[in-house]
């Protein structure tokens, strides 16, 4: 590299650089550092005490609860919503009639993708009070009300929806609400990265296919599934992030924030209770922190699994 | 104990953003807010150090500025503002900076150890754990504010407050938080419906079990609750245990003594709400507190548990002809304190230890625990202050019917501690509270249930354990 042209990329990169080091990398160390604390939060005494806070992590019946609801999370965010987001963009690209110009999508498709989109614009916040309104759990809510109306569901007996902790499937109630929230939310991002993602497929591909005799079932399992691995993959990745995290709709949804009686508990609202709630900043951090190292295990893992050689069309 | 909750739809975007990178998604949001707490110098008072006096005891100085925050709840800010103007009548060349939020917790905890505001109102569903505070010397004791002399009555601002509000706000023979407001709970319930159908209030569990058939033949449950905030069933539920055995034994549970919650009589009291909910004489549904709220005002139930900020809160949408009146939770034949009522002082204010303008603070603490701000706050939000007689001269049938009930009560309040000194039983009591209501739970299991959950307390070192004498 020439002399000049070093300055000139240093120039524009210092200030980002250190940007990111003060307010991300530095945080995180400091993050670490509390984690082998018994910081309190609300004042600047503390003491070391090594990985105790570690060690108490293990034997918290707590942490061990909402490390499972967060695996329940982990794999069915991504299952359904790839699923469901795969099944629409297919049909809005090429599950429709064939004609002289090509395969395409079902009629109305450009409107769909607008319809499915929609979600992704609101804010979680947005979405989880609209859906406080649809769950509401008497003969006003959006469900209840029709249920009731059309003589589903008895009205002296509503569906408790995010309050209710029988298990379903051995799965607390609750979380299987709050999964159909994250899909429905979720969903329409991924149509719309898959759609591009199929869109760069090139048609003839599809053509040659359909020449054979192979039917939609098979083009979308031999031709689009193997050619959108990537996609997916980084798509399973980005809602195992989310999957993780869960936060909000915990926070708004849930009675007790975490309830009933613990059955949504998840490791974010576990560190705000200890942190804020309970006043153990360290033990929180240390939460944090073996949080942090899990996920980014998991996505090293993921991303290595589903390396392959990539396919140039 | 007296925590108001927030109205609801008043979530916004940014404070979920902040809380949830407070709660540390991955990490890193949690770290940026450590950050922002690591590291201070404790600060110096810059706005004391006046000449003291009758009129200014704390010395404030002329010309400094005070941070008050007010929290925005229940109970609304409009009372703040009028106490403003009342100190200013005083103070002419101080500054009052005040603004009013319903995160308290969100917005000034990540301050307190840098540069916090000089007087702050910890209270609502986001507020920073007290034990916390005062276990972390955070926060200022206040003795000095008890002993200056009232803003506009004789004696001392002690003795202008109503019994239990000193005993409320102190901890470790200290005195740490001022409540201003007076809160009694009970069951409310229409007087001008129970006239039309003839119906008496009942006092005690048998005459509302005999009630009930008549309420549900009119369409209308007999009862309804907040189902979604654990804290509001525990009132009821504590105040039948108080009523049934006596105040040592709610003393005993405070202080996690050995089967504190085997002691005869618990389960007992506790039964009455068990067949509450198996007799389906709740309303159906799991409400919040403005659903329940409002389902009670729309006449799908006859009572409804909370306490008296209740009708502040619901003000816009209270029907007219609607008189809302509260009455004491019901007693059964044998209770050893029927007549102690569940009231205590609520919305406290607290000095951060390093803010800035302590002085200025107490000053302004002291103007609203005057005759005139308690008077003005009585007025606006139809809830009693912690001063005495801040009632006497508003006309209102709720703040009425609660004078009465604290006037024909045996003087001794009802009250609970252990929320307040213990995070973890907190939670869990609340917790079981929601699954005792919900059906889930009986008495008698909801009792072993708090019985482990205290000895897990009593065991956990980490902890520091806290002791009731009052």
């Amino acid at each position: 590299m020439r002399h000049g042209v070093a300055r000139f990329v240093t120039g524009f990169l210092a200030l980002p650089v250190a940007l990111y080091l003060f307010y991300v990398v530095w945080p995180f160390a400091q993050a670490a550092g509390y984690s082998l604390t018994d910081w309190g939060g609300y004042s600047d005494s503390q003491n070391f005490v090594g990985l105790d806070n570690y060690v108490r992590l293990f034997s918290d019946e707590l942490i061990r609860k909402a490390f499972w609801h967060n695996v329940f999370f982990l794999v069915t965010v991504p299952l359904f919503t790839i699923a469901l987001a795969l099944f629409l963009a297919f049909l809005l690209n090429v599950g429709g009639r064939e004609d002289r110009a090509g395969i395409r999508g079902v009629f109305g498709s450009g409107i769909y993708k607008v319809i499915f989109f929609f979600p992704q614009v609101l804010s979680l916040v947005v979405i989880a009070v609209m859906w406080q309104q649809i769950y509401r759990t008497d003969g006003q809510g959006l469900i209840n009300g029709l249920l009731i109306k059309i003589g589903l569901v008895d009205a002296d007996n509503p569906i408790a929806f995010t309050a209710d902790p029988e298990p379903f499937l051995g799965v607390p109630a609750v979380l299987w609400w709050l999964l159909l929230i994250a899909v429905w939310s979720g969903a329409g991002f991924y149509m719309v990265l898959f759609s591009a993602a199929m869109q760069s497929i090139p048609k003839d591909i599809y053509e040659a296919a359909i020449l054979d005799g192979a039917g939609r079932f098979h083009t979308f399992f031999r031709v689009t599934l193997p050619l959108l691995r990537d996609s997916i993959s980084v798509a399973w990745v980005y809602l195992g992030f989310i999957a993780l995290d869960m936060y909000a709709l915990v926070f708004v949804m849930t009675p007790s924030q975490g309830g009933p009686n613990h059955a949504s508990e998840i490791f974010a609202s576990v560190i705000q209770f200890n942190a804020f709630q309970k006043g153990q900043f360290g033990y929180a951090c240390a939460i944090a922190v073996a949080l942090a190292i899990f996920t980014i295990l998991l996505a090293a893992l993921q991303l290595r699994i589903t390396r392959r050689e990539r396919i140039e069309f | 104990m007296s925590v108001t909750p927030e109205k609801s739809g008043d979530l916004s975007r940014r404070t979920l953003l902040q809380r949830a990178a407070a709660a540390g998604l991955i990490a890193v949001p949690a770290a940026g807010l450590l950050s922002a707490c690591a590291g201070s110098e404790p600060s110096k008072s810059d706005g004391g150090g006046a000449a003291k006096s009758k009129d200014n005891p704390f010395g404030v100085k002329d010309g400094s500025a005070v941070k008050v925050v007010v929290f925005n709840g229940g109970l609304g800010d409009q009372w703040a503002k009028e106490d403003k103007v009342i100190f200013n009548a005083k103070h002419a060349n101080v500054t009052v900076n005040m603004s009013s939020t319903q995160k308290i917790k969100t917005e000034e905890q990540p301050k307190m150890a840098t540069q916090p505001s000089d007087l702050v109102m910890n209270s609502g569903a986001d507020m920073m754990d007290r034990s916390t505070l005062i276990n972390e010397g955070a926060i200022e004791p206040l003795d000095d504010l008890l002993t200056a002399p009232a803003w506009d009555s004789e004696g001392t601002v002690a003795d202008s407050l109503l019994p239990g509000t000193v005993a409320d706000g102190t901890q470790n023979g200290k005195f740490y938080v001022v409540n201003v407001a007076y809160t009694v709970w009970g069951n409310w319930y229409n007087a001008a419906l129970f006239k039309k159908e003839g119906w008496t209030a009942p006092t005690t569990w048998d005459e509302f079990f005999a009630l009930a058939p008549k309420i549900k033949a009119k369409g209308m449950a007999p009862y309804v609750h907040d189902a979604a905030h654990g804290y509001y069933p525990r009132w009821a539920l504590f105040a039948s245990i108080w009523k049934a055995v006596g105040k040592q034994a709610v003393v005993d549970i405070d202080n996690l003594k050995d089967g504190a919650w085997k002691a005869d009589g618990i389960v007992a009291a506790l039964e009455p709400w068990e067949k509450l909910v198996k007799d389906k004489l709740l309303l159906p549904g799991k409400l919040d507190h403005t659903q329940s709220q409002q389902a009670w005002l729309d006449g799908k139930a006859a009572f409804i548990q909370v306490g008296t900020w209740l009708k502040n809160e619901m003000a816009a949408t209270i029907p007219p002809g609607f008189e809302l009146t509260l009455s004491d939770y019901w007693s059964k034949p044998g209770d050893k304190a029927a007549k102690d009522v569940f009231a205590a002082s609520g919305e406290g204010f607290v000095v951060p230890s390093k803010a800035p303008n302590k002085e200025a603070a107490k000053e302004f603490l002291r103007a609203i625990l005057s005759k005139a701000g308690s008077a003005k706050f009585a007025e606006l939000t139809k809830s009693l202050a912690s001063t005495k007689g801040s009632g006497d001269n508003v006309q209102d049938t709720a703040l009425a019917s609660a004078n009465n009930l604290v006037k024909g009560g045996s003087g001794e309040l009802i009250s609970v501690k252990f929320p307040d000194f213990y995070a973890d039983l907190d939670k869990e009591s609340q917790n079981l509270s929601e699954e005792l209501m919900a059906g889930r739970l009986t008495a008698q299991q909801f009792v072993d249930k708090m019985q482990v959950a205290a000895d897990k307390v009593a065991k956990d070192s980490s902890i520091k354990k806290q002791t009731r004498t009052a």
